[in-house]
C-alpha cells in the first residue's frame, strides 16, 4: 500500500503536472500519438473496408487477414521497425498504424456487409448509383459497427503506445519504464494508473459515440423534426 | 531467418514457456467463465454488473496490469505468475461475456421444445444448450488464445521469459534477425492454435457443416475483441 | 380425458391471456383451439403440459391434477409439436425422433429402431434418417417434428400451429397425413390454429377463443358454422360460413346429367351455336377443357387446341360433399360442373341450381325431423297442453 500511496501523492501533486516532462505533457503526448495512429489507420482501412463490404467479395481474405494480424506481437513489430528505421516518431507510429488497421477494417467491413440486403436492393431499384448506395444507404447504417471497430483500434493503440516508450517514445509509458529502470515502483504505478484511466475515459466516450450513431433512433438529431419542417413550410 | 535456424532449440524452449504462460490462463478462464456465465444469465442486474466489470477489466492496458499486479498480490515483479494472473483476468473477462452470449444464440424454440419433451434442466443444459452454444463459444476461445499468445511477449518487458525475450534481447543487441525470428515464431504459434481450435470446433459441431443456410458470423469475435488485451 | 376447471392466466402487467376456462376434452378426440392471435388458445394448450402455469383453476389429465404431478414425467407422456418444429439441430433426424424414448429409459438402439418405424409412418423416406435437420425442407422438418412427438406413443398430442409455416400444397398433404394417423392411432389431440378452415377440416370438436382469452363456443365444426353462439364467432368464421358449411353435407343425391363431349380429333367437325359449350376429353375420357363456337373456329383455322379451349373448373369426385359439387358447377366456364370417376374419366355433369335444390331438400328434411322430435318428445304438462 505504500507504493499506492506514493503513486497517489505523485499524481495529486500539482507540481508534477507542469513542465515538458510533467503529467500533463505526457498525457498530451500519449493522446497525440494515439490520435495520429488511429487517424492514419482509419484513412487506410475505412475505404478498403467500405469497398470490400459494398462488393461483398473477398470476405474470406478479410477474415484471414484480420485474424493473422491479430496475432502480430506489437513489441516485436516496434523493436523490429526501430532497428530497421532508426529511433524517432515514425517507426512507433508505423507499428501502431499496422496494429490499428485490422480492427477498423473488420468493423467497417462488417458494418457495411451487414446492412440488410433488402434495403440495399430497394435503394438500387430506386435508381441510386453504386456510389450513392454506398454513401447514402450503407455507410450510415454501418456506422455503429464502424465506430465499434475504431473504438477497438483506439483502445489497442492507446495501450500499445505505452509500450512504445520502450523505444524512446514519450507518453505515459515513460513513467513505467523510467520507474522500472530506477526501481521506483511508485513511479511505475503512476504510469499504470494514468494510462488505465485514460484508456477507460476514451473508451467510454467512444462507446457513447457508438451508441449515439445507431441509425433510426434519432440520437444524432441532424434532420429537422416534423414540427420544424411544418414551420418552415408555412 | 538464419538466426531462427541457428538457434532453433532455444526458440523451442522459449516456445514451451510461452505456450504455458498463454494457455493456462485460457483454461482457468474457461473453468471460471462457463459456470459463472451460465449462472448469471438469468439474473439481469447481476449480469449487467458482471459485464461492466469485465468490460473495465479488459480495457486496462496489458503492461499496466503486468506492473500493477505484483504490488497488489505481493509478488516479485519478475515472477511469471504476474503474467498468468493478468492473462487469466483478461481471459475470464472476455469469456464471461461470451458465455451468456453463446447461450443466447441457441434458438429459443429448440430450448422450448426440449423442455416440453421432458428434459430436466440439467440434462437440457448439458446435452442441448451447451453443444448448440459451442460455435459462438469456440469463436471466442480462439480470440482469447490468439490474444494471449500475443500478449505474453509483453511480459518480456518486465523480465518474464517466453518468446518475447527474443524481442528485448534482439533490440538491445541490435539484432533485427532475432526479433524477426520471434515475430515469426509467435505468429506461427498463434495461427497454428487458431487453426487447431477451429478444427476442434468443427469436429465437435458436425451439424454446422451441412447447413443449407450460413448462420455463423463471418468475422469471429467481432464484438468481443479486447482492445487493451490485444495491445502490445 | 383433459379437463379445464375455472382456469385463468393473468400476467403481472395485467393482461389476461385466459379467462375462466371450463372445458372438457374427450379421450381419443381431435379438438381444435381456434381464434385470432392473442386470445389464449396457445396459452391454454401450453398449460396442459405445464409449460405455462395457470394463475387460477385446475387442469386434470385422466382425473389427476397436473399441478400435483411431476412436470418432467407429465411431459414425457405428452407429445408436443410446434410451428418451427423445434428439432434439435445437433442431432440427426433419427436421434431427434428417438429423443423421448431415450429420455424414458430405452436403450439408444431400441429407440432408434422404433424411430425408423415412426418415420415411415409419417411418410418420410428412411434415407433421411442420418441427415441433420438443417438439410431438410420445411415440410420434411414438420413431419419429423410429428414423428418425434409420436415416438414414445403418448396418449396425448399437443400441436401448436404446426402447419402454419409451410406452403398451402404441403399444408394440405400434412393435414391429410394427420387425419390418416389419427384414424389409425386414436390419440387425444389438442390442435391450435388461427385458420378456421383448418379447424373445421380437422377437428371433431372446435373451441373458438375470443378477445380477453374467453371461450366463445365449443361444438362440432358444422354446428360452429351453422349456429355460431356469439357475434364474435359469426364474424370470425367469416362471411363464407354458409359456403363452408356445405362441406358437411353429402352430395350423393345430386343428379348427374350427360355432358356433350368431343375428342380433339372431332373438334374441327363440330357445329356449335353461340353459347353452347362442349367438353374436350382425351380418348380415355379425361376432361381437358371446355370449347365454344369461337374456339371451334380457331381449331379449324389450325390453332393449337390448348389455345382454343377454356380451362375447366374444379372436378367433382365420387363421394364428395355439396361444397365440391357447387364449386364444380360455379367454376366451370359452361356452368356445368364436371363429375369424374376414380380414374379421372367423365361420368356426368352437375347443375348449380340442382345443388341448391338438394340443399333445400336436406334442410326441409331436417326441419321435419326437429319438429317431429319436438312434438313427440313434449310430455303432457299437468296444467294443460
Amino acid at each position: 500500500m505504500n507504493i499506492f500511496g506514493g503513486a497517489w501523492e505523485y499524481i495529486v501533486d500539482p507540481g508534477n503536472w507542469s513542465g515538458s516532462t510533467g503529467i500533463g505533457a505526457r498525457i498530451l503526448e500519449h493522446l497525440w500519438y494515439s490520435f495520429l495512429a488511429v487517424a492514419l489507420s482509419a484513412v487506410v482501412a475505412v475505404p478498403i473496408g467500405l469497398i470490400i463490404g459494398h462488393l461483398r467479395k473477398g470476405d474470406v481474405v478479410v477474415v484471414g487477414l484480420v485474424n493473422a494480424l491479430r496475432s502480430l506481437p506489437t513489441l516485436g513489430l516496434l523493436t523490429f521497425l526501430v532497428l530497421l528505421l532508426g529511433l524517432g516518431l515514425i517507426p512507433p507510429i508505423l507499428a501502431l498504424v499496422i496494429l490499428g488497421i485490422p480492427p477498423v477494417l473488420a468493423g467497417t467491413y462488417a458494418g457495411v456487409a451487414n446492412v440488410d440486403r433488402t434495403v440495399v436492393d430497394a435503394a438500387r431499384a430506386m435508381g441510386m448509383t453504386e456510389w450513392q448506395v454506398l454513401t447514402r444507404v450503407e455507410a450510415p447504417n454501418a456506422l455503429p459497427l464502424m465506430l465499434g471497430g475504431l473504438r477497438n483500434a483506439t483502445l489497442q493503440i492507446i495501450a500499445t503506445a505505452t509500450v512504445a516508450a520502450y523505444v524512446n517514445l514519450g507518453g505515459l509509458g515513460r513513467y513505467i519504464f523510467d520507474g522500472l529502470a530506477l526501481r521506483q515502483y511508485d513511479r511505475v504505478l503512476v504510469g499504470a494508473l494514468l494510462v488505465t484511466i485514460l484508456a477507460l475515459v476514451v473508451d467510454g466516450l467512444l462507446a457513447l459515440a457508438v451508441w449515439a450513431s445507431v441509425p433510426g433512433t434519432g440520437r444524432l438529431r441532424r434532420n429537422p423534426s416534423a414540427e420544424q419542417i411544418a414551420e418552415r413550410a408555412s | 531467418m538464419r538466426w531462427l535456424i541457428d538457434n532453433f532449440s532455444v526458440v523451442v524452449d522459449l516456445t514451451k514457456t510461452h505456450l504455458y504462460l498463454a494457455l493456462v490462463p485460457l483454461l482457468i478462464g474457461l473453468l471460471i467463465a462457463v459456470p459463472v456465465g451460465t449462472a448469471i444469465r438469468g439474473a439481469s442486474w447481476l449480469r449487467k454488473i458482471t459485464l461492466i466489470v469485465a468490460g473495465i477489466a479488459f480495457t486496462i492496458p496489458s503492461l499496466a496490469l503486468f506492473v500493477t499486479i505484483p504490488s497488489v498480490v505481493g509478488l516479485q515483479i519478475l515472477d511469471p505468475l504476474n503474467v498468468v494472473i493478468a492473462l487469466t483476468i483478461y481471459s475470464t473477462a472476455l469469456l464471461i461475456r461470451a458465455v451468456p452470449e453463446a447461450l443466447d444464440s441457441v434458438p429459443a424454440d429448440v430450448v422450448d421444445s426440449a423442455t416440453a419433451m421432458g428434459f430436466t434442466r440439467l440434462r437440457r443444459a448439458l446435452t442441448v444448450e451447451l453443444p448448440l452454444a459451442l460455435p459462438v463459444l469456440v469463436a471466442n476461445v480462439r480470440v482469447v488464445a490468439v490474444t494471449n499468445i500475443s500478449l505474453v511477449s509483453v511480459g518480456s518487458l518486465i523480465g518474464i521469459g517466453g518468446l518475447g525475450t527474443l524481442f528485448t534481447q534482439g533490440y538491445q543487441r541490435d539484432y533485427p534477425d532475432q526479433i524477426l525470428a520471434g515475430i515469426i515464431a509467435i505468429v506461427v504459434l498463434a495461427l497454428a492454435f487458431d487453426l487447431l481450435l477451429f478444427l476442434v470446433g468443427r469436429a465437435l459441431t458436425p451439424w454446422t457443416r451441412q447447413q443449407k443456410v450460413r448462420r455463423t458470423p463471418l468475422v469471429a469475435g467481432q464484438s468481443a475483441a479486447p482492445a487493451a488485451g490485444e495491445a502490445s | 380425458m383433459i379437463t379445464f376447471s375455472g382456469v385463468t392466466k393473468q400476467y403481472p402487467d395485467g393482461t389476461t391471456a385466459v379467462d375462466n376456462l371450463d372445458l372438457e376434452i374427450d379421450a381419443e378426440s381431435f379438438t381444435v383451439f381456434v381464434g385470432p392471435s392473442g386470445c389464449g388458445k396457445t396459452t391454454s394448450m401450453r398449460m396442459i403440459n405445464r409449460m405455462i402455469t395457470p394463475t387460477a383453476g385446475t387442469i386434470t389429465v385422466d382425473g389427476r391434477d397436473i399441478a400435483q404431478t411431476d412436470a418432467v414425467k407429465l411431459r414425457l407422456g405428452i407429445g408436443y409439436v410446434i410451428q418451427s418444429a423445434g428439432l434439435l439441430p445437433h442431432r440427426t433426424v433419427v436421434d431427434n425422433v428417438a429423443t423421448v424414448p431415450v429420455l424414458r429409459g430405452d436403450s439408444r438402439r431400441n429407440a432408434r429402431k422404433a424411430a425408423l418405424a415412426v418415420l415411415e409412418r409419417v411418410g418420410l423416406d428412411p434415407a433421411l434418417a442420418s441427415r441433420y435437420p438443417g438439410q431438410l425442407s420445411g415440410g420434411q422438418q414438420q413431419r419429423v417434428g410429428v414423428a418425434r412427438a409420436l415416438a414414445a406413443d403418448p396418449p396425448i398430442l399437443l400441436m401448436d400451429e404446426p402447419f402454419s409455416a409451410v406452403d398451402p400444397v404441403v399444408r394440405e398433404d400434412l393435414q391429410a397425413e394427420m387425419q390418416r394417423l389419427q384414424a389409425e392411432m386414436r390419440k387425444t389431440i389438442v390442435f391450435v390454429t388461427h385458420d378456421i378452415d383448418e379447424a373445421v377440416k380437422l377437428g371433431d370438436r372446435v373451441a373458438v377463443f375470443g378477445p380477453g382469452g374467453r371461450l366463445q363456443q365449443y361444438d362440432a365444426p358444422d354446428t360452429v358454422l351453422s349456429a355460431p353462439a356469439t357475434d364474435f364467432v359469426a364474424s370470425f368464421v367469416g362471411r363464407d360460413r354458409g359456403y363452408r358449411g356445405l362441406s358437411f353435407r353429402t352430395a350423393d343425391q345430386v343428379p348427374l346429367h350427360t355432358i356433350r363431349t368431343a375428342t380433339e380429333k372431332e373438334l374441327p367437325a363440330l357445329r356449335l351455336e353461340q353459347g353452347e359449350w362442349v367438353l374436350v376429353v382425351t380418348d380415355a375420357g379425361v376432361p381437358r377443357g371446355w370449347i365454344d363456337v369461337t374456339g371451334v373456329e380457331g381449331a379449324r383455322a389450325g390453332r393449337p387446341v390448348s389455345e382454343c379451349t377454356a380451362a375447366g373448373g374444379s372436378l367433382f369426385s365420387p363421394g364428395s360433399d355439396l361444397r365440391q359439387a357447387l364449386d364444380a358447377a360455379i367454376s366451370s366456364p359452361s356452368g356445368i360442373g364436371v363429375a369424374v370417376d376414380a380414374g379421372g374419366a367423365v361420368t356426368g355433369g352437375i347443375l348449380g341450381s340442382e345443388v341448391i335444390a338438394k340443399l333445400a331438400e336436406q334442410r326441409a328434411a331436417e326441419d321435419r325431423a326437429r319438429g317431429e322430435h319436438f312434438f313427440t318428445a313434449q310430455p303432457a304438462t299437468p296444467d294443460g297442453p
